[in-house]
């Protein structure tokens, strides 16, 4: 029915152009899309009819009833039942018909298939970090395309949305419960990520993308980036990790300042904290990670959430041999 | 409504020296008849009520709420209510209702010695009323039965929690108990939130102890990662001890062993305890008494309120106000203390009488 | 308090001789004690509409603020914080400040009693004290401003409004009292109208603005107060760490979402039935001709008020309520645009075979139309599941809500500002110069907000500080909108301004209006009217004729 519809109303632009992007909305990039898209459509194009006849009446009406020397208002009935009837029925009928279609593209985003391939999804002020089933974790959404994936979704701390436009997913990340979203991407390519519920400073920068792999590509992603650690020097992974775990949406490496200490210099030096001072060591950087409000900042304030239970020992070390070669 | 001479202060039912011989002197000027004032008057009272009804109906929605969702909370937070004195003072507070309406009735007869007894009776039973319930809130208070961050449950006197207790310890944060591994179920999960008040010296936050990872979870829970450690664990001083002791009091040693391993969850606020008693406490128990005290303190406020009101009636009946002719405030303050007592009488078997 | 020339024994209370010529309502008694101690609705809804414009204009510069950042995509006058704090104040101003108080407690307390023909509301003591709540309501907002803003949107979602450390507390503080501001007007109004109408006022006498007000009330009464202890266990959370909304103490944050739209949901329908009852008014007038259908538009107010209850959770369709849930909302959401569409109709026909009159104020009731329909046709996008997966959080929804209620709401109210605005103060503005300022707003306006809605179904989320580079030209485009619109609305302001104290003097009914405000002079005495009007269908324009000599519409055949 979605289907038909979707012939019946797509975007004359939309025809051309079945999967790339439309004037008014992103590419269709995932099963779903056209789905919905098809409904927003038939959705335009009623409010476009609608529209023009309320405008249209409007300006007939001002222009040929407008007040002239000689011209006085007519009688007329003051009431039509059959008139609001009309008018009445038509429009109910009308959304009906989008709420039924509007339900079930609402139930289909929301059952994910039984054999879809599972990725946890974590967000935090404020990054995501996504985990593969191998354990490995990354900031950036990678999947291969054609097949369906299950996000399962959860928060570090307060309320926020995992938001793929291309894929028209959209769910809100709440802490202390499990959500669910999945999607089945048609073409291979990145697409952008976004966080929608506002979760404060750092809400418009929580941002990172969404790769798609070709057939065969992904697991060979997967492999080369889970071992990292071990294929490569240690203050590589470390930089790896710097970016992928989300430490450089707040903490700079070029000694510019921002929510959080910038990591230029910092170890070795002797660190301002509240309750006094102390060298940045080791065990100073593992606790900072582990317990952040523990020990804070002077000029800072207490936002960092902790990674215990998320990140690995050997993480850490390699961490830490990247912040050795920052000067 | 106002002539140049006067100004427009004055309350429409006084300060006007002229004979309008037919209309009592409490006719307001806007109004064409006094039943047309009492009966406004009369509308408007139950409209406040109808506000007042909604007020508590959202604070009833969250009991429904956290009562389907964690019956076993409730299950066990209400054995603390001793319903001797819920029922006390649910009796009380009738009484109160009787009094008040005889006041009222009192007050349509002209018998203002009656009404002022009346009156009287029933701000006596408010008192006794407010009074059973400061006893019932110090006891409390006083078990550290309390709400969110001050739940801090000392259930044998003098001993403290055994385990899980609730560290007043500066703003540690905490993840996600469990790593989510793929068969994960979508209920909810233990704990999280590192929230944190940075403005304030004082903590508000969950800061289930870090100190609890001191000793037995770095063993047990690599066993089951996700569970949070039985909390029989004699964590000694796992109350007194803040999160902040850590590091600084080890610094100078390795203070890897202090901190458990980077992949282990730690434990959440609440973790579940046995205890003495016979029903065991459950995980979030403080869930129990936020909604306890949020709904009975609302009331109490406005069994104050109450009294208030009920004061400014006395002194307006002393005063010679209120006749047969004009009753009016006294038959809406009596409207209100019925609402009143009426929202006591759904609290009282919603929190006292769970079985 | 009579006048001394009212002869006393006999006479009913209400009859009342003439009072002296010039003395009305303002000049009556003077200083300023006798304002703020006023009982008279009508100085209170004068105070009223001063007090909310300042707030709108507080409101709308933040707004400026927020447009003006949005020029690059980058940083630009600000940081990311203020900006923050920026559209939450912009937002909770707008809301709570300006647009649910407006025209009830303006135009309604003004008008509301002598469209009636009743002398004043029934309880005026309660009026003063809703006005002054509403001060301290806007006290507090100040006071949370100076102390460190607020940033968590002016939905306070939690747990970021549990532990934020921004001044939430005093903002919250300020809501629950401007919440009962809010519930005592709205009680004051329905005891007016059920007990103060005067005989002959039947109920299907009544104008349709008083509907319309009546439904008004109903929701201020029954929904505000779950907004009260919405803020008030954000407050107590917050204080005390109770632990209602925060799953860290076991809370649930969804929960906290239910109960604030609980309210928030018939707020906006607080907001824009009255203003559907202005443009009743001013399209019946400009078009001189029965209001058509007033049953069905009577009872349309009354339906959306109703149903304007169920459908809450359309705010929440990612938010992880069940789907079963979502659908209920999702079903009734469509059925409550049914009872707005019949008013579009209705107000169309109207104009059929009318007269129409396009003075400023029917410019505005026009605007309405054309503008209310595109907002209420892209909430039927959002009411529809699945597309409102895609489209929520983004400017589509900003786009939405601002052309409703600000394309809605503010421009009948404008519309309501030029018509009674000679009733108010006695002075006409210049007409030449309003409609510069009309074709101002209107172009600024569309220019501000259509660009949103495709900026926001191509994917741009909002409460944004930075943005993709490739929405840039959208929001410059909006920006340079929001800037047209800012001038019509100061060019409004200052020729409105100005006709206080140049403009010509008003007659009784310049526009040629049925209803009973259009019977007393303009400005009104004090006790509203000279001799009691005698009640009759308030949209029977047969009743009235132009009077070219005083320059002023008349009703025929009144002794006096």
């Amino acid at each position: 029915m979605i289907a038909l519809l979707g012939k019946l109303f797509s975007h004359p632009l939309g025809q051309f152009a079945a999967k790339g992007k439309t004037f008014l909305l992103p590419a269709e990039k995932s099963t779903l899309a056209p789905g919905i898209d098809a409904l927003f459509y038939f959705c335009y194009w009623i409010s476009i009819f609608f529209f023009l006849l309320i405008l249209g009446l409007l300006v007939g009406f001002l222009v040929k009833y407008r007040r002239r020397p000689g011209h006085e208002a007519q009688e007329t009935i003051h009431h039509s039942t059959p008139l609001e009837l009309v008018w009445s029925v038509i429009p109910l009928i009308l959304m009906i018909a989008i709420f039924v279609m509007g339900f079930r593209g609402f139930l289909d985003l929301h059952t994910p298939p039984d054999n879809c391939y599972e990725i946890q999804a974590n967000g935090q002020k404020w990054s995501w970090t996504f985990t593969y089933p191998n354990g490995y974790s990354d900031s950036e959404l990678h999947a291969p395309v054609d097949v369906p994936v299950k996000l399962t979704l959860s928060s570090q701390d307060v309320i926020h949305s995992l938001y793929v436009p291309d894929f028209r997913i959209k769910r809100d990340v709440v802490p202390g419960r499990y959500t669910i979203a999945w999607f089945q991407a048609t073409e291979s390519g990145e697409s952008p990520l976004y966080c929608a519920e506002y979760c404060g400073t750092g809400h418009s920068e929580m941002n990172t993308k969404v790769v798609i792999h070709e057939p065969g590509e992904f697991e060979k992603w997967l492999e080369k980036a889970s071992d990292f650690i071990k294929t490569m020097p240690p203050e590589e992974a470390g930089k790896l990790v710097y970016q992928k775990r989300g430490c450089a949406q707040c903490h700079s490496i070029d000694g510019s300042p921002g929510i959080a200490p910038t990591f230029k210099g910092l170890f070795g030096k002797q660190e301002h904290l509240q309750s006094g001072t102390r060298t940045v060591d080791e065990n100073y950087v593992r606790e900072s990670i582990l317990q952040p409000t523990a020990e804070v900042v002077v000029g800072f304030d207490p936002v960092m959430p902790t990674f215990q239970g998320r990140i690995k020992d050997p993480e850490i070390e390699v961490l830490i041999s990247y912040l050795k070669t920052l000067k | 409504m106002t002539t140049a001479e006067t100004a427009a202060a004055p309350p429409a039912a006084s300060a006007h020296g002229h004979a309008h011989g037919e209309h009592s002197p409490h006719l307001a000027h806007h109004f064409d008849t006094p039943e047309q004032q009492f009966d406004s008057g009369k509308l408007g009272m139950w409209l406040f009520l109808a506000t007042e009804v909604l007020l508590f109906g959202g604070l009833f929605c969250a009991y429904t709420v956290y009562r389907a969702m964690h019956p076993e909370i409730f299950h066990w937070g209400h054995q603390f209510l001793d319903v001797k004195l819920g029922g006390t003072n649910t009796i009380v507070l009738i009484c109160s209702s009787l009094t008040m309406a005889w006041a009222v009735r009192c007050a349509q007869l002209g018998q203002t010695r009656n009404v002022i007894i009346g009156l009287v009776l029933t701000l006596m039973c408010a008192c006794g009323f407010m009074g059973i319930k400061y006893v019932e809130y110090s006891h409390k208070i006083h078990m550290g039965l309390m709400w969110g961050t001050n739940f801090d449950p000392h259930l044998e006197h003098g001993a403290h929690s055994q385990g899980g207790a609730v560290a007043h310890a500066p703003a540690a944060a905490h993840p996600l108990e469990a790593t989510p591994p793929a068969e994960v179920s979508t209920t909810k999960l233990p704990t999280s939130n590192p929230v944190t008040h940075p403005a304030k010296g004082e903590t508000t936050v969950a800061a289930a102890a870090p100190a609890t990872l001191v000793n037995e979870p770095a063993t047990s829970a690599t066993a089951k990662p996700g569970q949070p450690p039985h909390a029989e664990t004699p964590v000694a001083g796992a109350k007194a001890a803040s999160g902040a002791v850590v590091p600084a009091t080890t610094a100078a040693t390795d203070s890897r062993t202090t901190l458990a391993d980077a992949g282990v969850a730690p434990v959440g606020l609440a973790p579940p305890g046995a205890q003495a008693h016979e029903v065991p406490r459950p995980k979030n128990a403080q869930i129990f008494f936020g909604i306890y005290f949020a709904m009975t303190g609302l009331h109490g406020f406005h069994v104050l309120a109450g009294m208030i009101a009920i004061t400014w009636l006395l002194i307006r009946t002393k005063r010679g106000d209120f006749s047969p002719e004009y009753f009016t405030p006294v038959d809406l303050v009596g409207l209100y203390w019925h609402i009143v007592d009426l929202i006591w009488i759904f609290l009282f078997p919603l929190l006292y009488l769970i079985d | 308090m009579t006048s001394p020339h009212a002869a006393v024994g006999t006479k009913p209370v209400r009859e009342i001789g003439a009072p002296p010529a010039e003395l009305n309502y303002l000049n009556v008694t003077h200083g300023i004690r006798s304002w703020l101690l006023t009982l008279d609705h009508k100085r209170i809804g004068v105070m009223y509409l001063v007090s909310t414009l300042s707030a709108f204009l507080l409101g709308g510069i933040f707004a400026l603020l927020v447009r003006t950042e949005h020029l690059t995509a980058g940083k630009t006058i600000m940081g990311a914080d203020f900006y923050n704090q920026s559209f939450t104040l912009h937002g909770a101003i707008m809301v709570f400040l300006f647009i649910i108080p407006s025209i009830p407690a303006a135009f309604g307390n003004f008008v509301l009693p002598i469209m009636l023909g009743a002398k004043d509301v029934a309880f005026p003591r309660l009026n003063l004290m809703s006005y002054y709540l509403w001060v301290t309501g806007a006290l507090c907002a100040v006071i949370s401003i100076a102390t460190g803003g607020v940033d968590t949107g002016w939905t306070f979602y939690a747990p970021y409004s549990t532990s934020t450390s921004t001044s939430v507390i005093p903002m919250a503080m300020g809501v629950f009292i401007l919440g009962f501001s809010s519930i005592f007007t709205g009680l004051n109004f329905i005891v007016t109208i059920h007990k103060l109408r005067p005989p002959g006022m039947t109920w299907f006498r009544m104008p349709l603005f008083l509907w319309a007000i009546y439904g008004t009330a109903i929701l201020q009464v029954l929904a505000t107060p779950v907004l009260g202890i919405t803020v008030a266990l954000l407050m107590v959370e917050r204080a005390f760490g109770v632990g209602i909304f925060d799953p860290a103490l076991g809370g649930d944050p969804v929960l906290f979402q239910h109960f604030f739209w609980f309210y928030s949901h018939p707020a906006v329908y607080i907001m824009i039935l009255p203003a559907m009852g202005i443009i009743s008014e001013l399209v019946a007038t400009f078009s001189h001709k029965h209001i058509f259908s007033y049953k069905f538009i009577a009872f349309s107010s009354i339906a959306i008020a109703i149903l304007s209850f169920l459908v809450w959770g359309h705010h929440m369709f990612t938010s992880g309520q069940s789907a079963l849930l979502g659908m209920i909302f999702s079903f009734i959401t469509m059925l409550v645009a049914v009872p707005s569409a019949i008013k579009v109709f209705n107000w169309i026909t109207t104009m059929y075979k009318g007269s129409v009159d396009l003075k400023t104020p029917m410019w505005y009731a026009l605007i309405f139309i054309w503008v209310f329909s595109i907002g209420g046709l892209t909430g039927v996008f959002l009411g529809a599941m699945s597309i409102d997966v895609h489209l929520h959080d983004t400017y589509f929804v900003v786009a939405h809500f601002h052309y409703v209620m600000f394309g809605g709401t503010v421009m009948a109210l404008l519309g309501g500002l030029h018509y009674w605005w000679p009733k108010m103060f006695g002075r006409m503005y210049n007409e030449r110069i309003s409609r510069v300022a009309t074709t101002l707003v209107f172009i600024g306006f569309n220019l501000t907000f259509f660009t949103q809605f495709i900026m926001g179904s191509r994917g741009m989320p909002r409460r944004y500080f930075y943005y993709p580079e490739v929405y840039t030209p959208w929001h410059v485009a909006s920006t340079i909108g929001s800037y047209i619109m800012a001038s019509g609305f100061f060019l409004t302001a200052g020729y409105m301004i100005h006709s206080l104290f140049k403009g010509k003097k008003a007659p009784m009914n310049p526009w040629g209006g049925a209803t009973l405000e259009w019977r007393c002079a303009s400005p009104p005495p004090v006790e509203n009217f000279a001799t009691p009007p005698t009640v009759g269908d308030p949209y029977d324009f047969h009743q009235v004729e132009y009077d070219p000599e005083s320059g002023s519409w008349r009703h025929k055949a009144i002794a006096t």
